[in-house]
């Protein structure tokens, strides 16, 4: 007899075995499934088989400009925070082809065919990465002209979203509105509970595509104290954060001091060696390559990621505008927490601290803000005007 | 009986499928301007008969296997069947657009950005001031002001140029110059003896103009360090800063928004510019290095 | 013919300025005119007299070895033609030649400099215009230095 189907909103509970049965599922069905694995050191994001592959018992200490991934006793799958990788990766690759010309006679044929997206699974996303994906889909999907491959990857993906038990030292998600609990954004969101009773995970659909894939594992609904379980945990973590932005009128503060003599101290300190951008789950700047092969027949172009901290970024009429770190820092900083919020509605911060945490010199973006706004260094106002 | 042109921002004649594979488009002739500058009259091929395109906007222009680069169009916006293009060589691109003969081939992607909002001027004296290059991505709106003569008070164009062999569209402006309806005053920043015109900066020739500073709308465009100060001299002689408009340049990958290279502040010189109405961008002009 | 003083008064350089000085002023003037192609004074001439130019265009030139001479700057009606009249070792510093028939007022520098010497407030306003002058005129040669259309 079949089952009733469950109505949207309920609370299943899934062990682990029914975890890597829901991995083997999304298989199944064509999806290539992606998620955390423990490899050189560090929690990197790659093809996984089934829960086999995820790094059980690794828990992670992160600081400024620091990062250590230790092996524990305890059995949780989850039990770290965002690692190297941001998931943009999949999504907006670090290399793309564009399109690809030969030559004929005097002129070329392009064949500007975008390369075939393919079903992507990708399992333990956090808040903070869920709401990145939000401001990419923005950034790639939602403006006059949009990015043909973004757009076709992006609606062939699949979401396994998990909820943080515990922010890292570098995390402020809470502070910038985008966690530690994952709300919207998801096929299928898991809150993993590890107690002495047992370890299972709380399970919610956020889609009508995961409340499919649930409702085919036919999973038990969660008991209340279950549920309570996970409440729990989510309350326990939002106590635990030490990382604190005050982000109240922080753009219009931004605003008035482009002129800062602050931006002068970061720059002693920083390499301008871009890992911040490389890490940010949300930077998209990108370069393009135009190459051709050994006999001149066949031209491409290949989009590569770039960074605002590259000194050709900037590069007009025999000089780059940007010239010193001090400003390239300032387009940073100022970009992500400043002028995002007028070019896409939103910062572009999700608060992950990877910036802080691979910066090789320790530089902690929440701190040179705060140093930043401190209210007597005010200098110039810099008001853009409403074209009406 | 004059031309209909909308201004608006970025017509998609740009394929909208996939924005960054380029149009080919064939060198009809390459014409030598100054001694480092140059035009190229491009014709629409595979079907295409025109390009359609606002004044102020720009193309990014593909050199096969060599790159791509933004450049303003400098044709006229009414006579759309050939797409025309004034450059400098200064970097590899340009230089190899320089050695581009008739029947080459180019990939040309666009009209991009924000045009000189000329409807705007209707009614009002119009004031165009440009320096060197600049002069380029000004000539479609004094193409179709000119077009459109009857429907614009005073016209003006002062024209700054570092000697009399780098002058621009050197027979063009002699005949705008003969013109009734119309003053061009030119100047250079330096002159041997047989030069008869003025040697100045070109803001010299604001406060003599015959313009009414109260009602009209200026365009500049050149180096910023001009239209700088510029604004600066419309503004002693009164015209309000939301009168004037200004083309502004940064490097660009894209050409769409998507790069992040020409950010300038929180505005994208490639979708919201490059032509920016000066007290909108005002605050940004002040800032270094920005 | 209108008289010096009022000529005076219409020319943007003295705007402003009270009618008794105008006329002191008009004291130590003449009306000059020069032919196009006539050269006003050259390099290194003792600077001895202040023109303020009524109607024409004057070329502003110097003379650089192996390289000929060259433009640096044009004026032309409502401005006036240097102050190294004003300015000690009273010597002009480039060629000034009519570009076009030229007309324009000769004011005796050195019997200006003796007014402004006798009647402070006179040399006041003078020295006010002539800061303005200068300022003015360094800024136009900064630009021109800055080559903004060059590479």
């Amino acid at each position: 007899m079949a089952e009733k189907k469950k109505p949207a909103g309920t609370t299943f509970r899934m062990d682990v075995q029914q975890l890597d049965r829901l991995i083997r599922l999304l298989q199944e069905k064509g999806y290539e499934t992606h998620g955390p694995v423990a490899r050189d050191g560090v929690i990197m994001y790659d093809r996984i088989a089934g829960t086999g592959d995820l790094p059980s018992g690794y828990v992670d200490e992160q600081d400024r400009g620091r990062y250590r991934l230790l092996k524990t006793d305890s059995d949780a799958l989850f039990g770290f925070v965002v690692g190297l990788h941001a998931w943009k990766k999949y999504l907006f690759p670090p290399e793309l082809k564009l399109w690809q010309a030969e030559r004929n006679g005097h002129g070329f044929v392009s064949n500007g065919d975008v390369p075939t997206p393919r079903n992507l699974a990708l399992i333990g996303v956090r808040s903070c990465e869920l709401h990145a994906i939000a401001i990419q889909d923005r950034i790639f999907t939602g403006g006059d002209y949009i990015d043909p491959f973004y757009a076709a990857q992006r609606k062939k993906l699949f979401l396994v979203a998990v909820n943080c038990s515990a922010p890292g030292k570098n995390c402020f998600c809470a502070s910038m509105g985008t966690g530690p609990q994952a709300t919207s954004g998801f096929d299928v969101c898991l809150t993993e509970i590890v107690e002495d009773a047992g370890h299972y995970f709380v399970v919610q659909a956020g889609s009508r595509k995961g409340q499919k894939m649930l409702e085919d594992l036919q999973l038990p609904e969660a008991a209340e104290s279950e549920q309570k379980a996970a409440i729990a945990c989510l309350e326990n973590a939002v106590r635990k954060f030490r990382k604190v932005l005050d982000t109240e009128g922080l753009q219009r503060k931004i605003y008035e001091r482009f002129e800062h003599p602050h931006w002068e101290e970061v720059a002693k300190r920083c390499l301008a060696c871009g890992n911040c951008t490389m890490v940010c789950p949300t930077c998209f700047c990108t370069t393009v390559e135009d190459v051709t092969d050994l006999s001149g027949n066949v031209a491409q172009r290949i989009r590569k990621w770039d960074s605002c901290f590259n000194l050709e970024h900037s590069y007009i009429h025999g000089g780059s505008v940007r010239e010193s770190t001090a400003s390239r820092y300032r387009q940073w900083l100022t970009h992500k927490f400043a002028t995002w919020v007028d070019q896409f509605g939103t910062m572009g911060c999700v608060g992950c601290g990877r910036c802080i945490t691979w910066c090789p010199v320790g530089i902690d973006v929440t701190q040179e803000i705060k140093k930043l706004t401190k209210e007597q260094e005010r200098v110039k106002t810099v008001t853009p005007v409403e074209e009406s | 009986m004059g031309s209909e042109m909308k201004t608006q921002t970025a017509t998609r004649t740009a394929d909208a499928r996939n924005p960054m594979v380029p149009l080919e488009f064939e060198v009809g002739r390459v014409s030598r301007e100054t001694h480092d500058t140059f035009t190229l009259f491009l014709n629409p091929v595979n079907g295409l008969e025109r390009f359609t395109f606002q004044p102020g906007q720009f193309n990014m222009i593909y050199i096969y296997g060599v790159g791509e680069v933004p450049i303003s169009i400098s044709g006229n916006p009414h006579k759309p069947e050939v797409l025309v293009h004034t450059t400098r060589a200064v970097g590899t691109v340009t230089r190899a657009m320089q050695q581009l003969k008739r029947g080459d081939r180019v990939g040309i992607r666009g009209p991009f950005g924000a045009a000189w909002p000329v409807d705007v001027a209707e009614g009002r004296d119009v004031v165009f001031v440009a320096g060197g290059i600049g002069l380029a991505p000004l000539r479609p709106a004094i193409y179709h002001v000119l077009a459109n003569r009857n429907r614009f008070g005073r016209i003006v164009l002062l024209y700054g140029a570092r000697t009399p062999e780098d002058i621009l569209y050197r027979k063009e402006l002699e005949k705008w110059r003969a013109r009734f309806d119309l003053e061009v005053h030119v100047t250079v920043d330096r002159a041997t003896l047989d030069w008869r015109g003025n040697v100045g900066v070109v803001t010299k020739l604001i406060p003599k103009a015959p313009f009414d500073p109260y009602h009209c709308v200026s365009f500049i465009c050149g180096p910023e360090i001009m239209m700088r100060f510029t604004v600066i001299e419309l503004t002693k002689r009164g015209v309000p800063e939301d009168q004037v408009y200004i083309s502004m340049e940064r490097n660009m990958k894209c050409g769409i928004g998507l790069c992040g290279h020409c950010q300038y502040g929180p505005k994208f010189i490639c979708k919201d510019g490059p032509v920016f109405r000066y007290d909108v961008i005002r605050d940004w002009f002040k800032v270094r290095e920005l | 013919m209108d008289s010096l003083d009022r000529i005076l008064a219409e020319h943007p350089f003295f705007a402003g300025m009270k009618p008794e000085m105008l006329a002191f002023i008009a004291g130590c003037a003449s009306n000059v005119r020069f032919e196009a192609g006539e050269y006003i004074f050259r390099e290194g001439e003792p600077a001895e007299k202040f023109y303020v130019i009524r109607y024409g265009h004057v070329a502003l030139e110097m003379h650089r070895p192996e390289k000929g001479p060259i433009i640096i700057e044009t004026i032309s009606s409502g401005e006036v033609l240097g102050w190294s009249w004003l300015v000690s070792p009273f010597v002009w510093h480039f060629d000034a030649r009519a570009i076009d028939n030229t007309r324009a007022i000769a004011i005796d520098g050195q019997c200006l400099r003796q007014k402004c010497e006798e009647d402070h407030d006179l040399g006041y306003e003078i020295y006010k215009r002539i800061a303005m002058l200068m300022e003015s005129r360094l800024q136009s040669t900064r630009l021109q230095l800055m080559d903004v259309y060059g590479q």
